[in-house]
């Protein structure tokens, strides 16, 4: 009897730790916890939600165990005769200081916490973040460079029509890119609605404000890419702004820098050479405008072209999109409306894009205008924006007379 | 005291003769300004809103159930939000809890009446018209209010769909309902008590409610201040959340949960009220620590005004006011965790039994401390840096207002329909509501937890794939959630239509002034003050 009460103990023990294993290997792609993340603040995050989590499961598991108790044995049903008490000052007080001195314990590591993290002095790098809806635009201020950051998860695959990539709704056409092993100097803002940058692994999360600017620092220690998303209700497209930060090594940092700069200073100069446009046909204007328009513009003015008025206007019989001069069409975009959710996307898109969004607007959903934008007709219209006025004097023109 | 003789002939009693037929139905129920009466209509307001705002948590969930888009628009995924929320809260939980008090408090404090009655019929009937000019956003052009129940500027006003100055009246109008509805408690149980009802006699239920109703006519024009002040910036050139114009997003979120944290307590005082009431009838014992009950209610009520810039740890408030919000929060646990222990000694060599809605108490008492566990997580403000904004957070007040006051409201419905109706519920069909509620609950609610930690932010219509498997099981929660409440649906419709007769008592351990009245009691409840010794 013994022995096979050892042997079952054994059994059990093995079957324990198999299974084990197996729970651990399954938990991984379950994941339960929080992210431990790669930077200190992050890792102080981890630590102290591991111990507020320790200090509730033993305060649980001693007033859940003294009510199980009593839902087990204090029962009518086993002939339990109620007693009579019902006050006890000396008791409650009790219960009053021991929760307060527990509270105290755990506001210690939290100040302390806080208090590390609430230092932004001596940064080494520093990157403005603007959010708008609903992508992520990033400014090296030092360095001089600024590229929007857009998702990349291809429209098919939100539709279910493709089968979704490993990083669905995690990736992005342009990376942040961050030195590791430095003091890297977040500053947040926004340029409409309330966004919020947050990336787990970086123990970040700061609410971009319009029109006011908060700041968040992080020292990455390991190289990798990280990912997060916007966390604040910010509208139609909230699900659709990831953010990707990839963490390398100061000399790539450098080298993507200058890539970056240099990259940037080409796409600049190429949207306002005039001799330099691509001419397009009418099949690859439709096949990018029907791409891009279902990435940039379908979250307002849905893939359908019928928009959600009044708040965001119809494309289909829209004045813009079947009027003339086409002009007018192409200049809402390259500058937006004031007063309005349409922002300007001169920055964002280049001359093909934006040509090829037009195109397709002034020729889907029966919109049958048979126009065709070349990216010669948005450099025209950029290189015009971009002319200093003419100053004249009052005096010359006689006004003063 | 004999309440009992002196109602007897009113048995029969109910209200005035307003005429036959349709007519006279409608004018029965539109003119009442019988407390009973109302405290029905109340409550039936809140069952067929339960029914409608889950269906719209239902709704969100079958989107949420695989990636990818589905079923919803994004858009529309987001007025349900912003509906779901604000109809559970204002459509929900409030009048369910206005209608208990109206049938409960005068029977518990031996009056006849509420103290006001026309402006209680006034109170109850502004609810439909809110409510249904608040569902009509939904059919207006540019759809309904689509920025989440917290309205948050400039979402909410240069960059919301115009039906917004709908909700914006509606919320004006559950305001005034509510605000009156408050005078009305309040005016009751301070003039109204039975001779020898002392203020420390009254029964919890009654003091949650009174605390509830202050903070209620405390906050409710603070919210009706921020909805206006988005109006103004809608509308009339104002720029009080627009920093182009010198104001700031972050002063509506400011004034926003001054409201809104009191708001919080308003929901869950009352349900600690009827857990108070339900636990010392099925323990035979007396509530244990009656005198540091109201202590700590009063204490959770002041701590519930200053602490409301936790929901906003991460917009970049300074680091002396985290700090000061911080150690506020977490003081709020205290007299919550004394609540928690007197339940728990209430029950402590108790003789207990299991009807449905002790159940549902001792449910809630583990539960709710659980979502005030992961509360007292989410006031450590470097922790909340990663939960602010997550499923996590939806996790934590989902478990308080789920299995906590939700669960609050089943409790006090079984405990008190028996008295209201004369009949005594199916406790079979009970019983299956609580174990399938309980389970289906936790599947529901506790893996968001985990997708939160995770890193999955609410109100995304969709989510990266590592989400995918909890997601599943959340919505199949849901779904078992949703169909078990259908349960209890019908046995409050099939004790209201018929069933086994129940005496004055109701329950053995029952104890109070409203047991002394037949079952269901009287037109006017206590025609004579009863005395309390």
């Amino acid at each position: 009897m013994l022995r096979k009460l050892q042997l079952s103990k054994a059994l059990f023990i093995v079957f324990c730790l198999v299974s084990c294993n197996v729970v651990f290997a399954e938990a991984d792609s379950w994941q339960l916890n929080m992210f431990k993340g790669v930077t200190p603040v992050s890792r102080d995050i981890y630590n102290l939600h591991m111990i507020a989590m320790l200090v509730c499961a033993i305060i649980g598991f001693v007033v859940f165990g003294i009510m199980i108790y009593t839902l087990v044995h204090h029962r009518k049903s086993k002939g339990y005769q109620a007693a009579r008490f019902h006050d006890n000052t000396r008791l409650e007080i009790v219960w009053t200081i021991i929760p307060f001195l527990i509270l105290l314990g755990l506001a210690f590591p939290a100040t302390r916490t806080l208090i590390r993290l609430d230092n932004v002095e001596r940064s080494e790098v520093t990157v403005k973040i603007v959010g708008s809806q609903w992508k992520w635009e990033y400014y090296y201020l030092d360095e001089g460079v600024h590229f929007f950051s857009n998702l990349s998860t291809p429209y098919a695959q939100i539709q279910n029509k493709k089968t979704k990539d490993k990083n669905y709704l995690l990736s992005v056409d342009n990376e942040v890119v961050v030195p590791i092993e430095r003091k890297i100097r977040f500053l947040v803002t926004s340029a409409d609605v309330i966004h919020s940058w947050w990336v787990p692994e970086l123990g970040i999360k700061r609410d971009a404000m319009p029109g006011f600017m908060y700041e968040a620092w992080a020292r990455i220690e390991k190289p990798g890419v990280y990912r997060g998303q916007c966390t604040e209700l910010c509208g139609v497209g909230h699900a659709y702004m990831p953010i990707v930060v990839r963490a390398v090594t100061m000399e790539e940092y450098q080298q993507w820098i200058k890539q970056k700069a240099l990259e940037q200073k080409t796409w600049n100069e190429a949207q306002i050479n005039l001799a330099g446009q691509k001419t397009m046909t009418r099949k690859e204007l439709m096949q990018l405008g029907k791409d891009k328009y279902n990435m940039v513009c379908a979250a307002c003015h849905q893939e359908n072209g019928l928009g959600i008025p009044p708040m965001y206007p119809a494309l289909k019989g829209s004045s813009y999109a079947v009027g003339y001069p086409i002009d007018r069409h192409i200049n809402i975009i390259l500058n937006g409306s004031t007063g309005s959710a349409m922002q300007s996307y001169s920055d964002m898109l280049s001359n093909e894009e934006i040509a090829a969004i037009v195109t397709y607007e002034r020729n889907a959903w029966e919109n049958n205008t048979n126009d065709i934008v070349q990216p010669i007709d948005i450099a025209k219209l950029r290189v015009m924006g971009n002319q200093k006025p003419n100053v004249v004097k009052k005096s010359k023109v006689g006004g003063l007379k | 005291m004999n309440p009992d003789i002196t109602a007897v002939d009113h048995h029969d009693d109910h209200g005035p003769e307003q005429g036959k037929g349709f007519i006279g139905f409608a004018k029965r129920w539109v003119f009442t300004t019988n407390h009973k009466d109302i405290g029905t209509l109340y409550l039936l307001l809140a069952l067929l809103n339960f029914f409608v705002a889950g269906g719209m948590a239902l709704l969100m969930r079958v989107e949420l159930f695989h990636p990818g888009h589905r079923f919803i628009d994004p858009n529309f995924y987001n007025q349900m939000t912003t509906m779901h929320g604000l109809i559970m809260l204002f459509g929900v939980i409030m009048p369910a809890f206005t209608g208990m008090a109206n049938w409960q408090i005068p029977m518990m404090i031996g009056a006849p009446d509420m103290a006001l009655p026309r402006l209680n019929n006034w109170s109850f009937w502004i609810l439909p018209f809110a409510f249904l000019l608040l569902l009509s956003t939904m059919i207006q052009a540019g759809g309904g209010p689509n920025f989440g129940w917290t309205m948050y500027a400039p979402l909410s006003t240069k960059y919301a769909p115009p039906s917004t100055d709908f909700m914006i009246f509606s919320v004006h109008m559950m305001g005034i309902s509510s605000i009156m509805g408050s005078i009305n408690i309040v005016a009751t149980i301070l003039n109204m008590r039975a001779p020898g009802m002392t203020m420390m006699k009254l029964p919890m239920f009654c003091w949650t409610w009174l605390v509830t109703a202050f903070l209620l006519i405390a906050i409710m024009p603070v919210l009706a201040g921020a909805v206006t002040m988005m109006l103004a910036d809608r509308h009339f050139g104002t720029s009080f959340f627009d920093a182009a114009g010198g104001g700031d997003p972050i002063l509506f979120q400011h004034i926003f949960w001054f409201f809104g944290h009191p708001e919080v307590y308003v929901l869950v005082l009352p349900a600690f009220g009827v857990i108070s009431e339900v636990i010392p009838t099925f323990s035979r014992k007396k509530l244990f620590g009656y005198n540091f009950m109201v202590y700590a209610t009063g204490c959770i009520a002041f701590l519930s005004f200053i602490v409301w810039a936790h929901h906003m740890f991460t917009t970049g408030i300074p680091l002396g006011a985290e700090l000061f919000f911080m150690y506020a929060t977490m003081l709020i646990s205290v007299p919550t965790g004394i609540k928690v222990f007197n339940w728990v000694s209430t029950m402590f060599r108790g003789s207990m039994t299991f009807e449905t809605p002790m159940l549902f108490a001792v449910a809630f008492v583990f539960m709710f401390t659980f979502g005030g566990f992961t509360g007292l997580m989410l006031s450590l403000v470097p922790a909340d840096y990663q939960y602010q904004d997550t499923y996590f957070v939806v996790a934590h007040f989902h478990y308080v207002l789920v299995p906590g006051v939700v669960f609050a409201l089943f409790a006090g419905t079984y405990y008190w329909l028996p008295k209201w109706t004369g009949h005594m519920y199916n406790e079979c069909l009970g019983k299956w509501h609580f174990w399938l509620s309980t389970i289906s609950v936790n599947i529901l609610f506790m893996p968001m937890h985990f997708v939160g930690l995770a890193g999955m932010p609410r109100r995304i219509p969709d989510y990266a794939l590592q989400f995918t498997n909890f997601n599943m099981i959340i919505t199949v929660g849901g779904f078992i959630f949703g169909i078990s409440q259908l349960l209890f649906a019908w046995n409050v419709i099939r004790t209201i239509r018929g069933g086994n007769k129940v005496d004055a008592r109701v329950w053995e351990g029952s104890h109070g002034l409203e047991w002394t009245l037949p079952s269901p009691p009287p037109y006017h409840s206590f025609t004579t003050p009863p005395n309390v010794h």
